[in-house]
Formats: structure tokens, C-alpha cells, sequence
């Protein structure tokens, strides 16, 4: 990644309670969201939770049912997408199939009626910087899937706009290329200093790519945090198995015998933070083993809850055997049986009891 | 063995071939052949049978006031009919490809006259295009108080009288091709465009026109065609006249063969008409080769 484009400043975005309806269907609910200037943004979630809604919605391709989209401070919910100063590549990526790499990059210049010497310059330096300088002057239909991919990028940055949005650009790369774009699309992001906000079903490019994690389910938004908080610290049950493969583990609390006469809350621990532990407070039986190279993901049981733990390889255990589990204190997660909330002010309580 | 099997094979081929082969035979390429050797003898006539003369009858075509005439009227025709025709069609795919109320009506309503008989059709016009209680009359007398006009009888607008006809006759027949293409036209492209700035002229000029291509080229090789092969209005609406100006070279080649019985001349006149489609058909595809994108 060579080049020098220089470097920009992107503009905030704001959605204040925006909601999308169609006809009985709620697709997005009152989401409200800050994406910083110049942030990676990722908007998470299964599909059909209204994370490509909320990105049509910001783009200006898709009508607002109710509430308000700023960028930059302006309210522009009833703006067309050609005046919102933005760029956005598609999951699809849309290139025209008629025109060659150079024309489809520099199609948007062309419109806005860009000079000739200063479209030629942007178009070298872009080509330079996403290494198409070599296949300009061919056809879309005649590049690889990852090629492709890097017009649609050159589209959408060429024009230097100061929001650039994705609607899952990597999903139809196969694995290999899908990281390496991860990491490009990502240096590119920090280098230009636009404001991205990024679609993604991926849990892991979310977690690697982004500043901030909007998690998105069922058009509501579940929540909105650093990578790091988001694993760390999930707001509810859905984040918490949503992000980390495998997912936590969740129980009620009363699988636990110790805490036998505890509220209707559920607990959360993740696999990795498991680790054995003679006469820990988690006495579970093994159901299965699956051997991972690295470590062994164990299927166990514990109060007719199944759950799954990581275990080192240097410690063989078997199916059907009994294994004391522990883990650190600040593993633990309790979520309130009612609202489905974080209750950090159990955590300490619960933790002792199981420990006791 | 081997030889059996395969002599076997080559019955069967033929045999599934042969149906289809005896009826291309038997109305298209036998009288296609038995029509240019038609062309260079003399029409039978009684008892005098045909005799060989050359070229005497290219040579009568090319003396025929008649024939330039109805050449001219033909080159006319197509220049009106073909460019206003695909506009149309292009434009009304384009408004019934847009989400508006009761758009299926709107479709088969463009597509209906495609549906009608021409015959038909033209006795509908007919009535349009009476002078004093026709419709057309009756509208340019309401709002201009313009007199009675004879629109299918007077030799400077029959041609156009029937060319308006054509149009209408045609230009939903083209719409389907357009709408159907236009479907396949992903909606990507078009949002992204409008990412980019893009107007909706400059869409339509720079996105959907050149994938319409295609099917441009597809709707004017027929429209080609068709302005050389539709006729059957003329009959009812003026039968060439007044004076052959609203002659066609096939209605020219019908009336010369059937109504005249030269059989011979009519032939000729077919060979030209068909070494004329031949050039055009030819020639669009050349032209068009270049800036054709197929996906």
C-alpha cells in the first residue's frame, strides 16, 4: 500500500430514533447512534436485523419512516443520496458492466464535470494505490472477484468524500482474500480518515476491524461499543453469544446447587475463561470432545445445562468423565432474568456464593 | 457391426431431421429458389409458356416509374416508423418500469395493440382519419375550428397517415422487449450511480442506454424488417393510393403479382426486396457491433 492521497478529515453521523416501516413490518425501530468523525463504524447483526436498512437509510436509498439522519451536524433525512457528500460500495459492488476499470473509477468525477488533468491525476494515484494501474483499461466482467473488489473501493474513494459506507464488501471473496482486504480496507480507512461505516454478519471482521460495534437484532439496537467492551462487557444474553466463537455460555442460575435459591438471572461464562481446577465451584460431566489442534473444545453438562469449555491438550480427558471447572472472577457475567440487562452488581455477590 | 450401428444412427437423425426439413422446403426455400429463377423469364401466359429473356426484367424494374416511387415511400416509411417507434417503446418501458399505480394496467394497455389484427386495427383508424366525423376531425374542428381534412385521401399525408398507424401498432410490441430488459438491469447499479451524483438523465445516458444496447439492436433489426413487411393496413386504409402514395414495395410486388398476375416482374421486384433486407440486416449488425456491450 503505496501512495499519497492526502489525508482528510470525515464528518459525524448521527441517527436520532430512525425507524423503517413497511407496512406491518418494523425493519428498523428506533435506532438511535453516534458515529464518530473519521471512526471505523461496524453495524452487526444476523441477517434481517436491518443492519443493510439502517446503511440504505444513511446513504439516502432507502426513506425514513420516522426520525432524523444528521451528517455533519445537517439534517439530511430528506436529501437524495447524490447530496448527502458521500460514497458507498455494495456487496455486490455495481460496476458498470459497459465501461472499463478507469471509467467506472472516475465515473462520479465525470459527472460532477471534475477537469480532465485533475481526474487523470486522481485516477494514477488511486490505480497506484490499490495496485489496478495495470488493468484500467479492462472490462469488469474480465477481473477476478478480488479485483473487482478493489474498483469498487477506487469508485468509492476517488471522489475523497468524507463517509464512505460498506454493505458486506467482502462476502463474496473466499477466505484468504477476505483477510487480506480486511487489513487493507482497514490501513486505507486510517489513511484517508474518512468516517466508514461498514455492514458486516461477521462477527470477526467487526471485532477486528472496527472503533465502535453497533449490534444490531431485530431492528433494535442491542449495543453500541469498542470491540474490546463488546467481548468484555455484552449488555445483554444476545451480545454476549453474538460476539466470541463459540459462544458464551449461559445458565441459570440454579443449575448451580450452590445457588439454589438465587433470583431467575443468568449467568454467563465464556469457554476460553474456563480452565480446570480441583475442587473448583463448577463440577460438570464431559459429554464430548472435539480436538482443535491447539486446544480441545469440551462438551459438558452442569444442572442439565450443556455448555462448551476450552481445555489445554496437555491435560487428556475423556467422555463421561467428571472435571472441576474454575475461572477468574472477572469472567463472570449476570444477566437479570426480567430485562435481559447486565447486572454488574451481582457479579461479585453470585461469585462468591459459587465459590463458597 | 459398426458400420450398421452407425448407418442405423444416421436413419434416425435424418428421420427426426426430416419433418421439420420438408415444411423449411417447402415454403420458404423451394419458392425462394423457384422466385430469382422466376425473375429471369418471361410470365406464362395460356399456352405460351415461359421463356427465358435475361435480365429484361431488372431492366423494365429499373425504367419503372412505379418502383422508385414505392422505393422512396418505403425509405420514408422506415424513417418515420423505426426512430419515433423505439423511442416510444423506450420511453413507455420506462414509466411502466417505475413503481406507479396500477402499472399492470398501464402494460397492457402499451401491449394491446400488439394483440389486435392489423386488419382490424385499421378499420378502427379508418374511422379516426374520416373527414368531418372522424375523431381526429372532430377534436381539430372542436378546439382549433379547423374544416374537414382528408387525411387518408390526399397524396401529401397518406403516407404519414399510415405511418402514425405503424407507430402505434409497434411501439408496444418493442416495449416488452424494453421492460424485460430493463428488469435485468440490477437496481445496483442504478443506486449506485446516484451515489455518485448521477442524474436521471445522465443514468439513462450513461447506465441503462448502453445496457439497453442489446436490445436496441435486436428491436431495429426487426423494426427494419417489419417496415418492409407490414402491409395489410394499407389495403383498408387507402390501397396504395391516392396515386401509389401510400404504396409499399410488397404491396407494390402483391398488387403486380395478384392483382396484375405478372407473376415474372413481381418475382424481380421480390429479389430486390429481398437483396435490400439482406444489405440492411447486414449492415446493423456491423454498425451496431462496435457498440454493443453483451454480458
Amino acid at each position: 500500500m503505496t501512495g499519497d492521497l492526502p489525508p482528510r478529515t470525515g464528518k459525524p453521523i448521527q441517527l436520532e430514533s430512525v425507524t423503517r416501516r413497511w407496512g406491518e413490518t418494523t425493519a428498523v425501530d428506533g435506532l438511535s447512534i453516534h458515529i464518530p468523525e473519521g471512526s471505523f463504524t461496524a453495524l452487526l447483526g444476523p441477517s434481517g436485523c436491518g443492519k443493510s436498512t439502517t446503511l440504505r437509510m444513511i446513504a439516502g436509498l432507502e426513506n425514513v419512516s420516522e426520525g432524523r439522519v444528521l451528517i455533519g451536524g445537517e439534517d439530511v433525512t430528506g436529501r437524495p443520496s447524490s447530496k448527502r457528500d458521500l460514497s458507498m460500495v455494495f456487496q455486490s459492488y455495481a460496476l458498470f458492466p459497459h465501461l472499463s476499470v478507469a471509467e467506472n473509477i472516475i465515473f462520479g468525477l465525470k459527472v460532477r464535470r471534475v477537469g480532465r488533468a485533475d481526474r487523470d491525476a486522481r485516477l494514477a494515484r488511486v490505480a497506484g494505490l490499490l495496485g489496478l494501474s495495470t488493468l484500467l483499461e479492462r472490462k469488469p466482467g474480465q477481473l477476478s472477484g478480488g479485483q473487482q473488489q478493489r474498483v469498487a473501493l477506487g469508485r468509492a474513494i476517488i471522489g475523497e468524500k468524507p463517509i464512505c459506507l460498506m454493505d458486506e464488501p467482502l462476502s463474496n471473496l473466499d477466505a484468504k482474500l477476505r483477510h487480506e482486504m480486511r487489513v487493507e480496507i482497514r490501513a486505507l480507512q486510517q489513511q484517508l480518515g474518512f468516517t466508514m461505516v461498514y455492514v458486516t454478519h461477521d462477527q470477526v471482521e467487526a471485532i477486528t476491524m472496527a472503533d465502535q460495534v453497533v449490534l444490531l437484532n431485530e431492528g433494535r439496537l442491542e449495543q453500541a461499543a469498542a470491540p474490546r467492551e463488546l467481548y468484555e462487557k455484552p449488555a445483554s444474553p444476545f451480545a454476549a453469544r453474538f460476539v466470541g466463537t463459540p459462544p458464551m455460555n449461559l445458565f441459570p442460575a440454579r443449575a448451580f446447587g450452590r445457588l439454589a435459591n438465587a433470583a431467575e438471572h443468568q449467568l454467563g461464562i465464556r469457554p476460553e475463561a474456563m480452565h480446570l481446577q480441583d475442587g473448583g465451584p463448577v463440577t460438570a460431566s464431559v459429554r464430548a470432545l472435539e480436538y482443535l489442534g491447539a486446544d480441545i473444545l469440551a462438551d459438558c453438562v452442569v444442572g442439565g445445562t450443556a455448555f462448551q469449555v476450552r481445555l489445554p491438550t496437555t491435560k487428556p480427558v475423556v467422555p463421561g468423565q467428571s472435571i472441576d471447572l474454575g475461572f477468574e472472577s472477572g469472567a463472570l457475567h449476570v444477566f437479570d432474568g426480567q430485562t435481559g440487562r447486565r447486572r454488574d452488581d451481582l457479579v461479585s455477590e453470585y461469585g462468591a456464593q459459587l465459590r463458597s | 457391426m459398426r458400420g450398421l450401428v452407425f448407418r442405423r444412427e444416421w436413419i434416425t437423425g435424418w428421420l427426426l431431421l426430416l419433418p421439420a426439413l420438408v415444411f423449411l422446403f417447402a415454403f420458404t426455400h423451394i419458392p425462394a429458389v423457384t422466385t430469382i429463377l422466376n425473375s429471369f423469364f418471361s410470365t406464362p401466359r395460356g399456352r405460351r409458356q415461359a421463356k427465358f429473356i435475361g435480365l429484361d426484367n431488372y431492366e423494365r424494374m429499373i425504367g419503372d416509374p412505379v418502383f422508385w416511387k414505392v422505393l422512396w415511400n418505403n425509405l420514408w416509411f422506415a424513417l418515420g416508423t423505426i426512430p419515433v417507434s423505439v423511442a416510444l417503446a423506450i420511453v413507455m418501458a420506462l414509466w411502466v418500469n417505475e413503481k406507479l399505480l396500477g402499472r399492470s394496467f398501464v402494460r397492457m394497455a402499451y401491449f394491446t395493440p400488439t394483440v389486435l389484427p392489423l386488419i382490424a386495427v385499421a378499420n378502427i383508424w379508418l374511422f379516426f382519419y374520416t373527414p368531418g366525423f372522424g375523431l381526429f376531425d372532430q377534436i381539430t374542428g372542436f378546439l382549433f375550428g379547423w374544416p374537414a381534412t382528408n387525411y387518408l385521401g390526399d397524396p401529401d399525408t397518406a403516407l404519414n397517415a399510415i405511418i402514425v398507424v405503424t407507430v402505434w401498432k409497434e411501439a408496444g410490441f418493442f416495449m416488452i422487449f424494453y421492460l424485460a430488459a430493463l428488469q435485468s438491469i440490477p437496481v445496483n447499479l442504478k443506486e449506485a450511480a446516484q451515489i455518485e451524483g448521477a442524474g436521471r438523465w445522465t443514468i439513462f445516458r450513461r447506465i441503462t442506454f448502453p445496457l439497453l444496447m442489446p436490445t436496441t439492436l435486436f428491436v431495429c433489426v426487426n423494426a427494419v424488417i417489419n417496415s418492409f413487411r407490414l402491409v395489410d393496413h394499407i389495403f383498408i386504409l387507402t390501397d396504395g393510393g391516392p396515386d401509389n402514395a401510400s404504396a409499399l414495395l410488397l404491396f407494390y410486388i402483391y398488387e403486380v403479382a395478384f392483382r396484375f398476375w405478372e407473376t415474372a416482374y413481381g418475382a424481380t421486384l421480390t429479389v430486390a426486396l429481398l437483396i435490400l433486407l439482406s444489405l440492411l440486416a447486414i449492415s446493423q449488425f456491423f454498425f451496431f457491433d462496435r457498440k454493443v456491450h453483451y454480458k
